[in-house]
């Protein structure tokens, strides 16, 4: 089984130090590294005003981990991370099923966009200064769509 | 506008040959309306993540509730997707759950 790629999110008291951030992202690391597993990315989106109030806290210390294990894995981090102090909100969401969907509906329609140019004698990808200005290299979606000067 | 007509929808596209009186209130002939579409199909936007702040907040309204798609014009797929999205932003406080 591959595996599943996960995004943690977490929260801090805005008052946390640095050395505490570091603290407590060597804990996680410390957690994959047990259960088995690897850290992709760590993002700290550093203090930001939050939508509410959580106890007495208008801001916190964000910070964004992409972390690539098992279910178990992420389980044991959810465990940790609700016992840990200094800590207001953390959210774990698994994110590959909905990447590869992502990346198979855009496969599809650019295939579809191609074949359809194809059919209609066109190179399979957009000339430059063709049809409706769009920044990606897509043809229109509806069939029967003809550009204004073909 | 003038006319007295619904108040509802956007107050352009007022339609020709409305003279005061011809056709009963809530009728709508003559009204053009320019036909909605869902943002995330016209744009090809595959991914309705929950920490891109900026294109939420547009589905947003000021109450913090989950603009309808009705008003909207997303489509069922799309309008899914964004909500679980608005769900998961609201969790870690980018969005609130209710503003007064």
């Amino acid at each position: 089984m591959s595996a599943r790629k996960y995004e943690l999110v977490y929260i801090m008291k805005p008052e946390a130090t640095e050395a505490e951030v570091a603290e407590l992202q060597a804990q996680v690391e410390a957690i994959i590294g047990r259960v088995g597993g690897t850290l992709e990315k760590t993002d700290a989106w550093g203090r930001r005003k939050l939508a509410y109030d959580i106890g007495n806290h208008k801001e916190g210390f964000y910070v964004l981990h992409v972390i690539a294990g098992s279910g178990e894995l992420m389980k044991e981090i959810d465990r940790r991370l609700r016992v840990t102090e200094g800590l207001l909100r953390h959210l774990i969401v698994r994110v590959d099923e909905h990447e590869r969907k992502a990346d198979r509906a855009k496969t599809i329609r650019v295939e579809g966009s191609r074949r359809r140019r194809v059919a209609r004698g066109l190179p399979p990808d957009r000339q430059p200064g063709e049809g409706p200005q769009s920044s990606d290299n897509e043809d229109d979606d509806r069939d029967g769509y003809e550009p204004a000067e073909a | 506008m003038a006319f007295g007509k619904k108040a509802s929808g956007p107050g352009k596209g007022r339609g020709r040959g409305k003279a005061a009186g011809d056709k009963k209130d809530g009728q709508r002939r003559g009204m053009f309306r320019r036909r909605k579409v869902c943002k995330f199909c016209a744009e090809r936007i595959d991914d309705i993540n929950y920490k891109d702040m900026r294109m939420l907040s547009g589905f947003v309204p000021e109450r913090g509730k989950v603009l309808p798609r009705r008003i909207s014009g997303t489509c069922a797929l799309h309008q899914r997707k964004l909500r679980t999205a608005i769900m998961r932003a609201r969790q870690i406080a980018l969005l609130p759950y209710v503003t007064e």
